[in-house]
Parts: C-alpha cells; structure tokens; sequence
C-alpha cells in the first residue's frame, strides 16, 4: 500500500525459468514494489504469489536464500572495503570467499578491492552491488534499473551476466525505463501501468 | 557450528566498520571519559563524596555512552539500505541480533576498562574484589547490549529513532543500572558476599534478554 492505494493490484505474472523478462512502464507503476515483493522484502496484503515454486506468504526466508536484487541502493556498508563488502554478503547467503572473488573479478573491479565502499564512484558502487548480487548465486536476478549509473564498460559487463544467467540456471526480471538496451536482453516484456500487468503483443514491443 | 559462524560473520563486520570509522574511539570513549571527569571536578570539594558514588558515576557514563553505541550500530544498517541487505542475505534474525549485541558488548567492555582506569585515578578508588567485578561487569554489559540490540532494531526504520531509542532503553535497562551499581559498591566496600545476589540479578537479566532478543529480533526486522 502507498498511502490509501494499492501499489499493486490485479498483477497476474507467470515467468518461465530461464527466461528474462522486462518489465517496463512508467514511474510510480509498481515496478520496483513487484521486485522487492519477489524478493521477499514486503508482504503481501492480499492475493498469492508464489517465486521459485515457494509461497511467499509461507516461507519468504526461502526465497531470499534463492534470489538477488539489484536496487536503486547497493545495500553495501561505506567504511568496509569493495572485498569484504562482497566477502560479506556472499558468506552470508552460504557461498565461499572464491566465489565473492569470481564476483569481483566478472565485474572488473578487481583494482578497487582494497577501497571503502564510501570512496567509490557511482558506476563503481553499481558494480559492486552486481558483484553482490551474482556472488549469492541466484536462481532468480532482480534487476532494477540496472543501466542506471554504469558507464560503457560497466553496461557491457551488465548485459554478459543478464545474457549468460539462464544458462546458469537463474532466471532473470528486470525492470527499466531504458528500453532500448533492456528489449535487448529480454526476451519477453510486459508492461505495467497504475500497478497491473498489460502484456503487449510482440509486434506491439518491436515496434 | 554455521549459526556460530553467522554470529562472528555479523559481529566481526560490525567491528571492523568500528574499527575503521574509529566512532568508538573518537566519539565513544571521549564522551565516557568526558562524563566521569566532570562529576570528579563537580564533586570534588568533597573528596569523601567521590568513592561512594564512583560505583553509580562509572555505569551512567557508560550508560550513556552505551546510547551512542546502539545508536551507531543501527545507523550503519540504514546507509545505503544495508537493512535490507541483511534481511535478503539469508540469515537468521536471532543470528544477526546476537552478532550485533556482541560488536555493541566488545565495544562497551573497552570504554569500561577505560572509564574504569579514569575512575580509579580520579576519584581514589581502590579496586577490591576484582572476580565480582568482572563478573558484574560482563553480566550488566551484556545485558546493556542485548537490551540496546532489542530496542535499536524496533526503532531502526523510524525517522525519530535517536529520540526513540533512549526513551525505550533508558527505563528497560533499570535493574541493569541498580544491579550492577550495588554489585560494584558491594565489591568496591570490601563485602563480596553481598554483591552475588546483585550479580545475580544481572546475569538472569542478560539470559532472558538475549533469549528474548535471539527469538524476537527476526520479526523485528522485517516489522521495523
């Protein structure tokens, strides 16, 4: 609820494994309220949703250990370095310090490691918050506006990991006002207006 | 053994920022200081006055300075929404609340051995009874955190919470403050005997707020 009114209402979403969905639509539609909800970060007033075959009203702690979001914010502490920022996080959801590293190196930040979280640029800290998200080894990536702050170089890494993720097995959404870059990884978009979903025709979304 | 894990993983970040930030050694152990200096100079036309209320000076400092602890352990969970980072990393509330109330214990346990050191010099106290003292001392600091923890986590999302956090401490940690200022007096008195039932008191207080704390702390959380 935003106030008095729904965020969402009448959302009626399946998304297949594997694919990447954009979701697209204009500000204040209930874009980011959908990926925090799939993320486990709100509850649900009323309806069902149910993200990786878990019911979220029953176990949203399931579905966290499962799922990575890439927000507005990075989630990172200002006074720990880039690696134990990454070493952190991705200890925290079960994973090993190699693979905080892995992280690290796909994102190319590998020679800012030893600096404070508060020190970093913006496209450095957006970075970072990637290298946070795929560290934790997501069956489910929750991207919003993911393009935001990230120069040429910073995109182009964006664009390999949303590309490569269902082969690894991760389904992605991906939420964004950039469309032109986004329709190029989607492979299936919908729209969202006044929070519900309007799924365009493909000859709609091309044109 | 992965709960233990999860405990050290949160306290040794809470630490590390501490240490990094040097808040606690800026800040902190300054004001703790600044607090017992004061009462030394304001009492000190009495000098038969400052022994006997040493006891009861030593926790306020450390009370209050126990407030910016908590305060700071919550305000770095809000930069940046780590808060939320914490609640989507997959970890156990009661794993969380215990690592952050150990980071704000290990903390207090280096201002009181400073504080203490102060208060020692300043007011001409002689230390007695060193066994019930540390016992008091780590009952009464790990009630003081596990408390600051509960109550820092209920007000951590709201705008007011560095109004609201002292005004819930304050009157929770009571038998806290009582309990651990009779225990010193006792011990400081040269009557240890009469300090175990105080000390006493602390460590059942420091048991059910942790227990309380490690199962509450979770829903907080997301509540908050």
């Amino acid at each position: 609820m935003l106030g008095r009114f729904p965020a969402l209402a009448g959302v009626d979403l399946d998304i297949d494994s594997g694919e990447i969905l954009l979701l697209a639509g204009p500000n204040g539609a209930g874009k980011t309220t959908l990926l925090r909800l799939c993320a486990g970060l709100l509850s649900l007033r009323a309806g069902t949703a149910e993200v990786l075959g878990v019911d979220l009203a029953v176990d949203r702690k399931r579905v966290r250990r499962s799922v990575a979001l890439l927000g507005h914010e990075t989630f990172c502490y200002d006074d720990l370095t880039v690696t134990e920022n990454l070493r952190f996080a991705a200890r925290a959801a079960g994973r090993s310090r190699s693979d905080a590293d892995a992280a690290l190196e796909r994102v190319g930040l590998t020679r800012m490691a030893n600096v404070t979280h508060g020190k970093l640029s913006e496209g450095q800290r957006r970075r970072l918050a990637l290298a946070n998200a795929i560290a934790r080894q997501p069956r489910l990536l929750l991207l919003d506006e993911p393009h935001a702050g990230l120069d040429e170089g910073g995109r182009a890494v964006l664009d390999e990991i949303v590309r490569t993720a269902p082969a690894a097995g991760c389904t992605v959404l991906l939420a964004s006002h950039e469309l032109q870059l986004a329709r190029q990884l989607a492979t299936r978009e919908v729209r969202i207006i006044a929070g519900q979903i309007h799924e365009p025709e493909r000859a709609e979304v091309l044109a | 053994m992965n709960y233990l894990r999860d405990v050290w993983l949160v306290a040794s970040k809470d630490l590390r920022i501490e240490r990094r930030s040097r808040v606690a050694l800026q800040q902190i152990v300054p004001f703790g200081g600044i607090v017992v200096v004061l009462f030394a100079f304001a009492l000190n036309s009495d000098r038969t006055l400052l022994p006997p209320a040493a006891p009861g000076l030593f926790w306020v400092a450390i009370l209050l300075a126990a407030l910016l602890a908590i305060g700071r352990s919550f305000n770095v969970e809000e930069s940046n929404r780590a808060r939320d980072g914490l609640r989507l990393s997959g970890l156990d509330g009661g794993s969380i609340f215990l690592g952050k109330a150990a980071a704000v214990a290990v903390e207090l346990f280096l201002l009181e051995v400073v504080v203490g050191v102060a208060v020692v010099v300043l007011y001409d106290v002689t230390p007695r009874s060193a066994l019930v003292l540390l016992c008091a001392a780590v009952a009464a600091t790990i009630g003081l955190a596990a408390t600051g923890t509960v109550y820092g986590v209920l007000a951590g999302g709201l705008r007011a919470r560095e109004t609201l956090v002292p005004l819930l401490v304050l009157p929770a940690v009571t038998p806290v403050m009582l309990g651990a200022t009779r225990a010193f007096q006792a011990a400081l008195d040269g009557s240890p005997g009469d300090a175990w039932p105080w000390v006493q008191l602390l460590i059942a207080f420091a048991v059910l707020v942790v227990a309380a704390g490690t199962v509450a702390f979770g829903p907080l959380l997301e509540e908050a």
